[in-house]
C-alpha cells in the first residue's frame, strides 16, 4: 500500500515537473543578419518613435549619463537590484540580431530571443495588450537607433530568483497574454485611453500595488503602491487630494507636467511626462478620460470650487500665530512662493493646502521635492523649486512637514516622520 | 556643463551640477548686483528670476535651470516701476537686500496687482531687511503696483 503511495507521489510530481517542464520550454529564435535601415518605412519608425516615447522606454532602458536605450539603468527591487538591458540594434549586447518575431514574443510574451524568461520588472503584463502594428513600428523604431555597444551588469538576484525557468511558475500564476479587448459600453475615447494606460504606458507598473512575488494586485488595480521613496498616488476616487483629479486637471498634468491645483510631475513622474510628450494632444485627453472615470471624478465635480475654497479658508483659520516657530520656518522658505489669497489659487504659486504631496498616506513625495527641489525641465517647463536639502537640516524638514500637515489638511499627523525623511536623505546624498 | 540664458544671453557654465546658482551668477556670469545672505534660502538677498518666477539662486542647483530664462536685477535695466518707486521713497539704506527685495517685489504685483498688506506681508516675509526697511519697502510697493496698474489701463 505505502508502496503504491509513494510511487503515485513520485509519479504525479514527475507528470507534473514533466509538463511545468514543457510549459516553460522556448525555443530560441535564430539570430537574423541586422536588418538595413531603409528596409523600414519612414513613417513605420515615426509611429514607433511615439510609441516609444509613449511607453516612455529610455526611462527605464538608459542608465544615468548614458547612451539612449543602452541600458544598464539600475532598478532596486525587493528581490534585488536587477539592469536594464540594451534595446539598441548592436548584434552583440544589444537586440541587433532579434527578428521582428523575437521582439514580438519579448514584448507579448515575455520571452527572451534565447528563449529564457523575461523578468517582469520589464513590463510585459501590459506590453502583450499591445496591437502587433504597435509592436511592428516599435521594431522599427528600435532597428534604426544607432547600436551602442555595452558592457552587461550581472543582476543582483539571489538563488532561486535568479532561475528564469522558474519565471514560468510566476507567469502561470500571475500572466495572461492577449491583446488588448476594448469595452464597447465606452466610448473610442475611453477605450483608447484604456488601451495606452494597460499597455503601452503601463500605469499599473507602478501605481498598482504588488504582492510578495512582485505581481500587480489585481483586485487593486492603482491603489497606489511606494517605489525607491516615491510614492505612486492612487488613481481612484481613493485619491486623498481635496479636489478631484478631474479630466481637466489630469489633461494638463500629463501634458504639461503641471495641474493647478494637484502639483507638479516630479522624480520617476517626470520621465513619463516627458514621453508623453511624444503622443499627440488626442492621446492624453485619452488617458484623462480614462482616468477621470477610473477616479469617479464625475461624483466630485459639482463640489469642486467649494472644496478649493473649503481647503484654503481653513488653512487659515489653522495657520495660527505668526509667533509659532513652525509658521516662522514656513513663511521663510516658503511662503514668498507658495502663498496666495484665499479663494484665488494661481497656478504659478502651487498652493498646499490643494497640493496632492501633502495629503498622501506617506510623506515621501513632499520630502523628496523639499530636498531635491524641481529642476526647469521637470513640471511647469522653465521654472524651477530652489533644492533644500543642502539648506534645511532634517530637523527643520520635520517641523515644515508637520506644520503644512497640521495646518494644510484634515488627515492624522504622519507617523514615522523623522525615519522617513532621514531615509530619503540617505537616498539623496547617495545620488550626489 | 550647463547653459542657460540670463538677461537674455546665452552662457555656459563649466562647473558641477550642484554648485548653486548664485555662485555661478556672480563668480562666473560676473554679475554681482544678485547678493549673497544667508545661503540657506532663508533670507531672500540672492532672488533671481528663473522663467519669470522668483527664486532663491543660493540653494538653486545650477543643473536645474540648465535651458531657462534667468533674470537678474541688472535684467531690470533701472526702468522697472519698482525701480522707480525705490528712488522716489528712498527705499534703501545700506541697500545690501535691496536687489533681492525687487526681484521679489516684481514678481508680487505681477501675481497680485493690487496688493493687500496681507499679500505683501506673506510674500515678502522670505526678504528680510537689517536696516528695517520695510515700511518704505511696502509704500514703495504699492506706488509701483499703482503705477504697473496704470500702464496696463492705458495699454
Amino acid at each position: 500500500m505505502f508502496k503504491k503511495l509513494v510511487f503515485a507521489v513520485v509519479a504525479l510530481g514527475s507528470l507534473g515537473l514533466a509538463g511545468f517542464g514543457l510549459l516553460a520550454w522556448q525555443p530560441a529564435i535564430a539570430p537574423v543578419a541586422p536588418p538595413a535601415t531603409v528596409s523600414f518605412a519612414p513613417e513605420l519608425v515615426a509611429k514607433g518613435e511615439a510609441l516609444a516615447g509613449g511607453g516612455y522606454c529610455a526611462a527605464c532602458h538608459t542608465r544615468k549619463g548614458g547612451e539612449r536605450f543602452a541600458g544598464g539603468y539600475a532598478m532596486e527591487t525587493p528581490f534585488g537590484v536587477i539592469y536594464s538591458t540594451n534595446i539598441t540594434p548592436d548584434p552583440e549586447t544589444g537586440i541587433g540580431t532579434w527578428s521582428e518575431a523575437a521582439f514580438a514574443r519579448a514584448m507579448q510574451k515575455g520571452v527572451s530571443r534565447d528563449g529564457s524568461h523575461l523578468l517582469p520588472v520589464f513590463s510585459y503584463d501590459h506590453f502583450t495588450k499591445l496591437s502587433d502594428d504597435d509592436v511592428r513600428a516599435l521594431y522599427a523604431y528600435f532597428m534604426t537607433r544607432a547600436p551602442v555597444p555595452t558592457e552587461r551588469q550581472p543582476n543582483g538576484i539571489p538563488f532561486p530568483f535568479n532561475i528564469r525557468y522558474l519565471q514560468a511558475g510566476w507567469k502561470l500564476l500571475y500572466f495572461r497574454a492577449g491583446r488588448f479587448e476594448p469595452d464597447v459600453s465606452k466610448s473610442s475615447e475611453w477605450n483608447r485611453g484604456a488601451y495606452l494606460a494597460q499597455g503601452l504606458s503601463h500605469c499599473g507598473a507602478c501605481h498598482t500595488p504588488r504582492n510578495l512575488l512582485g505581481a500587480e494586485k489585481s483586485g487593486n488595480a492603482y491603489g497606489g503602491s511606494v517605489i525607491d521613496n516615491w510614492v505612486a498616488p492612487p488613481l481612484t476616487a481613493a485619491n486623498p487630494a481635496p479636489t478631484p483629479w478631474t479630466q481637466e486637471e489630469l489633461y494638463d498634468y500629463l501634458r504639461t507636467g503641471a495641474s493647478k491645483v494637484h502639483g507638479t510631475a516630479a522624480g520617476p513622474m517626470f520621465p513619463v511626462v516627458q514621453g508623453l510628450g511624444a503622443l499627440p494632444d488626442s492621446d492624453i485627453r485619452a488617458l484623462a478620460t480614462y482616468f477621470a472615470d477610473v477616479d469617479k471624478a464625475a461624483d466630485r465635480l459639482p463640489y469642486v470650487s467649494g472644496a478649493v475654497s473649503l481647503a484654503m479658508s481653513s488653512t487659515l483659520a489653522k495657520e495660527g500665530a505668526p509667533s509659532d516657530p513652525d509658521a516662522r520656518l514656513y513663511i521663510a522658505a516658503c511662503a514668498s512662493c507658495h502663498y496666495n489669497a484665499t479663494n484665488a489659487p494661481l497656478a504659478a504659486r502651487p498652493d498646499l493646502s490643494l497640493n496632492s504631496a501633502v495629503h498622501l498616506a506617506d510623506p515621501n513625495n513632499l520630502v523628496q521635492v523639499i530636498l531635491r527641489g524641481i529642476s526647469a525641465k521637470e513640471g511647469m517647463p522653465g521654472v524651477v523649486m530652489p533644492a533644500f536639502g543642502s539648506a534645511l537640516s532634517d530637523a527643520d524638514v520635520v517641523r515644515i512637514a508637520a506644520y503644512l500637515r497640521r495646518t494644510r489638511t484634515d488627515l492624522p499627523p504622519w507617523p514615522d516622520l523623522a525615519a522617513k525623511i532621514a531615509a530619503i536623505r540617505r537616498q539623496y546624498d547617495a545620488a550626489k | 556643463m550647463t547653459s542657460f540664458h540670463i538677461n537674455g544671453r546665452l552662457v555656459m557654465v563649466d562647473a558641477e551640477d550642484d554648485m548653486p546658482l548664485l555662485w555661478a551668477i556672480r563668480d562666473a556670469i560676473g554679475l554681482t548686483g544678485t547678493k549673497f545672505g544667508c545661503g540657506i534660502g532663508m533670507c531672500g538677498a540672492c532672488t533671481v528670476h528663473v522663467g519669470g518666477r522668483p527664486t532663491r539662486s543660493c540653494v538653486t542647483p545650477l543643473a536645474s535651470v540648465a535651458g531657462a530664462e534667468v533674470t537678474t536685477i541688472e535684467g531690470l535695466e533701472g526702468k522697472h516701476p519698482l525701480q522707480t518707486a525705490w528712488a522716489d521713497h528712498q527705499v534703501p539704506q545700506c541697500g545690501y537686500c535691496q536687489s533681492g527685495q525687487i526681484m521679489q517685489a516684481a514678481s508680487l504685483i505681477k501675481d497680485f496687482p493690487a496688493p493687500t498688506d496681507e499679500d505683501i506681508d506673506a510674500v515678502m516675509a522670505g526678504n528680510l531687511c537689517r536696516c528695517m526697511a520695510y515700511v518704505r519697502i511696502r509704500n514703495a510697493i504699492k506706488q509701483a503696483a499703482t503705477q504697473a496698474r496704470k500702464v496696463a489701463a492705458d495699454e
